[in-house]
């Protein structure tokens, strides 16, 4: 197997700052050859990990960091591992946003869109870093 | 960066407010604040209730996005109005299917089918059902 880092970066808990990194780890998957009809699914997983991580995990404490990493794996996976450095959480007592008591509720849904999207989606123990893979065509 | 510039492009047809939206991918929080914020004005602004959101140009949506949209369609339902929404491209239906919020919204394949869907609500609204009652209540001058 073979696993090379094609992208390392920590930056402050702020939206605009993740605006910026997100462009910059699209910039990466567009150079590395990630076929377009992947590149939509991606951002969006990566826009969920990366609010996800700002909001609730920093608290959008602009002293907290963001640790994010991009790998591509056999050169046809690209795996993202995302890092706060909040409390954590277990992803297992997020209510489900499926459930018909939460359908109208205007939140909670960023989990469910990286599950859909991606082909693997999971936490670590403290539950403050995602990982998620996706199998994806590369432009030759 | 988003800025304050239109991301709605607003038109009415038959009637009916059509609000159809600028960006492709409406992922990036600012670009999603500026969208909630021009569709709310729709309703508590101008007043508006009868409205169709047209996504033939969006591409993806975040689950933000999908808040606004939530929030909206309360505003919507609070003002006794109809919000309707169409031309959703499959992957933009799969995030609704998968989020099960076809169960919340009103999605139709075309503007014409919004059309439909929100004249026959209007037609079912218990508002307009009284003032059918009404009608039919007071006698008329040809009646014997």
């Amino acid at each position: 197997m073979s696993e090379s880092m094609i992208y390392s970066q920590s930056f402050p808990s702020d939206l605009k700052e993740s605006a910026s990194i997100q462009q910059q780890i699209l910039d990466v998957w567009v150079e590395h050859g990630i076929s377009e009809g992947d590149l939509p699914d991606l951002q969006l997983a990566l826009e969920e990990g990366l609010a996800n991580a700002v909001k609730h995990g920093n608290q959008l404490n602009p002293t907290k960091l963001v640790k994010v990493e991009c790998h591509l794996i056999n050169e046809s996976v690209i795996k993202v591992t995302i890092e706060d450095e909040g409390s954590g959480f277990n992803p297992d007592e997020v209510p489900d946003p499926t459930d018909l008591e939460n359908l109208d509720k205007p939140s909670g849904r960023g989990i469910v869109l990286m599950t859909a999207f991606m082909d693997e989606v999971l936490y670590n123990d403290r539950g403050n870093q995602l990982t998620f893979c996706k199998r994806c065509s590369i432009n030759a | 960066m988003a800025s304050d510039a239109t991301r709605l492009d607003v038109q009415t047809v038959s009637g009916i407010t059509v609000a159809r939206f600028i960006d492709n991918r409406i992922l990036d929080e600012a670009v999603i604040q500026v969208v909630g914020d021009q569709m709310y004005r729709l309703v508590d602004d101008h007043g508006l209730k009868q409205i169709i959101l047209d996504f033939q140009t969006v591409e993806h949506l975040s689950s933000a996005a999908l808040g606004k949209l939530i929030n909206m369609k309360k505003k919507v339902d609070a003002s006794g109005g109809k919000l309707s929404m169409c031309n959703l491209r499959p992957e933009l239906l799969k995030i609704f299917k998968v989020t099960k919020l076809t169960k919340v919204f009103d999605i139709q394949k075309s503007i014409e089918k919004s059309l439909k869907s929100i004249k026959i609500s209007e037609i079912l609204s218990p508002s307009t059902n009284q003032r059918h009652m009404r009608r039919l209540e007071t006698p008329s001058r040809f009646s014997s």
